[in-house]
């Protein structure tokens, strides 16, 4: 029987900080630029994520993150630039990429129990009605076991909480058995309590089925503990690499062409617009993580 | 004494008349149509284009009179356009609305055109009934394996689709992502949608064809959780009011005012409201009894956390 909600450890700073090259890369993304119209929401954006990561896609609202993962799955051809997933071009119905969308359409009355939702990541995406076997009984149930949703196996999806669809989500994306997992804000409309879980529950996931993960959120404070390296997006632009190097008031207020101030308060990160807030900023402490 | 109860709800001829018996035959294929797609137009959010399209349909068979055609050819033709129209114009959620909204409007406009004509120049002054009460015991026997053999090949189609309306339903994106032919899905439903729409507008007129479709599917899912048996349960509950409806309309002819029949979409309409009543009345009392005996059967992660008022002790 797993442990239920494994704490993970925070990693050392140094172990974080180091990008291990003699991994291979999952997702290559070079030089990616999007233009909708006359705005460029993305510029000139690289990064790489290697086998068995934990990165934290850190950005404000509207500053393209959305918009790069649908790049990244095929489902957006950039303007310029290219994205390599294993090494391939990136397209859509890629089953080496799962994805758990931002938010999905589910009314109370949905004819769904969670069951049914986890099994499309069967084979949801073929033509015909499913037979029931239990070969299909026993994956559904070894997902509702990795997102600890047994509990809820049989409940109607549209009468759970924000928290368990998501974990439901992720299980439906398991069974397609990704290398990469792509999570669009998983913690937004979550109380703090559920987001915790959820992130220790994907970092979990990528630890034991070894799979890279790429989280986005607009609030990087509930990652801290477990992501190996961040990508923070700002005005189109990214920067790539270890959170301390790059969440610091002269790093991040280049990116956003404008001064920021990044504060560290108990273990707690936040980008605040500066340097009015100079004053009552407290003195730059070195990083420590959350518990 | 038995005899008399039975002759008094199966009026004389019932079980003799052709036209009854073809009305069953056609009634049975379109009910069950009606009810496995309503249950994913109503989970799509579709409800609206259903209707739409009864509308549509209406529009093509005034025209077909006109011409001096079969309506059911009005009927169909009108309703696949529209339905590819208002889904290519439609593509995003909020504009869908919009676009069946404007397709709606001019559509209807060339329908009231249409019949204006049927009745003031032409010879077809029984238009505006056909069209808009449906014909379901005058249908020309000729058609009937047409119309069922196009109830059955829409069903096949509804069965082929299936999955990836499902996850596509969920999240456009999802299913993209996880290659799923997004639009093209789209647009077979619409069609999906369209013949099933069209084929009871034929029975029971334009103006409620759109009964059959959403009234069975949210009785449905009122009472089952799982999709397939939503789809069987819509079905049922379809059936069930079109042979009530047709048996209705049949001992109406004895009825006042007229002595010459009520329309069975009136029928078909109140019995499935009052199926849609009974169901919400059952299905709130089962989930308290439910919830009685086991309070977090559903819920274990959020519910436990509150407590009930007789708990907190201010019941
Ligand atoms: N298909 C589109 N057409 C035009 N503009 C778009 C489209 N998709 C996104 N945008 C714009 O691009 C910007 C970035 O959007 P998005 O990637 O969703 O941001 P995020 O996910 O970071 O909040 C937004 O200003 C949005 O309005
Ligand atoms: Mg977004």
């Amino acid at each position: 029987m797993k442990q239920l909600m494994r704490k993970i450890a925070p990693l050392s700073s140094t172990e974080r900080t180091v990008e291990d090259t003699t991994r291979d890369a999952v997702l290559e993304v070079r030089g990616v630029s999007v233009r909708f119209g006359a705005r460029d929401v993305l510029r000139n954006v690289n990064f790489v994520v290697r086998e068995g990561e934990f990165m934290g896609f850190i950005g404000p609202n509207g500053a393209g993150k959305t918009t790069l993962l649908r790049v990244i799955l095929g489902l957006l051809t950039p303007t310029s630039g290219s994205v390599h997933i294993d090494g391939l071009p990136a397209r859509h119905g890629n089953s080496f990429v799962g994805y758990v969308p931002q938010k999905i359409q589910l009314e109370p009355d949905t004819p769904m129990r969670a069951r049914d939702l986890v099994s499309l990541g069967l084979d949801g995406h073929r033509f015909g009605v499913p037979l029931p076997s239990k070969r299909r009984r026993l994956k559904v149930d070894a997902a509702l076991a990795a997102v600890h949703a047994q509990s809820f196996a049989d409940a109607p999806v549209g009468r759970l909480s924000g928290g368990e669809q998501q974990r439901l989500l992720i299980a439906q994306t398991l069974l397609t058995k990704p290398k990469l997992l792509l999570l669009d804000e998983p913690l937004s409309n979550l109380d703090i309590r559920s987001a915790h879980e959820v992130v220790n529950l994907v970092a979990e996931i990528a630890k034991e089925q070894h799979v890279a993960v790429m989280l986005v959120a607009h609030d990087m404070n509930p990652l801290l503990s477990v992501m190996d390296r961040i990508v923070y997006l700002a005005d189109g632009k990214a920067l790539m690499g270890p959170v301390d190097q790059v969440v610091q008031s002269s790093v991040l207020s280049q990116l956003y062409g404008y001064p920021v101030e990044v504060l560290r308060v108990k273990g707690r990160i936040l980008v605040v617009s500066g340097p009015g807030t100079e004053a009552s900023a407290p003195e730059e402490e070195p990083l420590s993580y959350v518990e | 004494m038995w005899s008399d109860v039975f002759h008094a709800v199966f009026a004389p001829g019932f079980f003799q008349n052709g036209s009854v018996r073809q009305a069953l035959l056609l009634g049975s294929a379109t009910a069950i149509l009606s009810g496995m797609v309503g249950v994913f137009a109503v989970l799509r959010g579709q409800s609206f284009a259903g209707h739409a399209l009864g509308d549509f349909g209406a529009t093509g068979a005034s025209g077909a009179f006109l011409l001096g055609a079969p309506a059911i050819w009005g009927f169909l033709t009108v309703g696949l356009l529209g339905g590819t129209a208002m889904d290519v114009l439609g593509r995003r959620p909020r504009e869908r609305d919009v676009a069946t909204g404007i397709t709606l409007t001019f559509i209807l406009g060339l329908g009231a055109l249409f019949l204006y004509f049927d009745t003031t120049h032409s010879n077809t002054t029984g238009a505006p009934m056909t069209i808009l009460f449906g014909s379901i015991f005058l249908i020309d026997p000729a058609l009937v394996p047409i119309t069922l053999s196009l109830a059955i090949l829409t069903l096949m189609l509804l069965f082929v689709l299936y999955r990836p309306l499902l996850l596509s339903s969920l999240s456009p994106d999802l299913a993209r992502a996880r290659g799923v032919p997004v639009r093209v899905v789209s647009i077979l439903f619409m069609s999906a949608l369209a013949m099933t729409v069209e084929q009871a507008a034929i029975l029971i007129g334009a103006l409620l064809s759109t009964a059959l479709l959403i009234g069975p599917a949210a009785t449905a899912i009122r009472l089952v959780k799982r999709p397939g048996q939503a789809m069987t349960v819509a079905a049922l509950v379809g059936l069930l009011a079109t042979w009530l409806g047709i048996l209705c309309a049949y001992d109406s002819y004895n009825w006042p005012p007229l002595h010459r029949g009520w329309p069975v979409s009136f029928f078909v309409a109140a019995l499935l409201l009052l199926f849609y009543l009974a169901a919400s009345a059952g299905a709130t009392s089962i989930s308290r009894v439910r919830i009685r005996r086991n309070p977090y059967r559903h819920f274990p992660q959020t519910w436990k956390k509150v407590a009930s008022p007789r708990e907190r002790g201010d019941a």
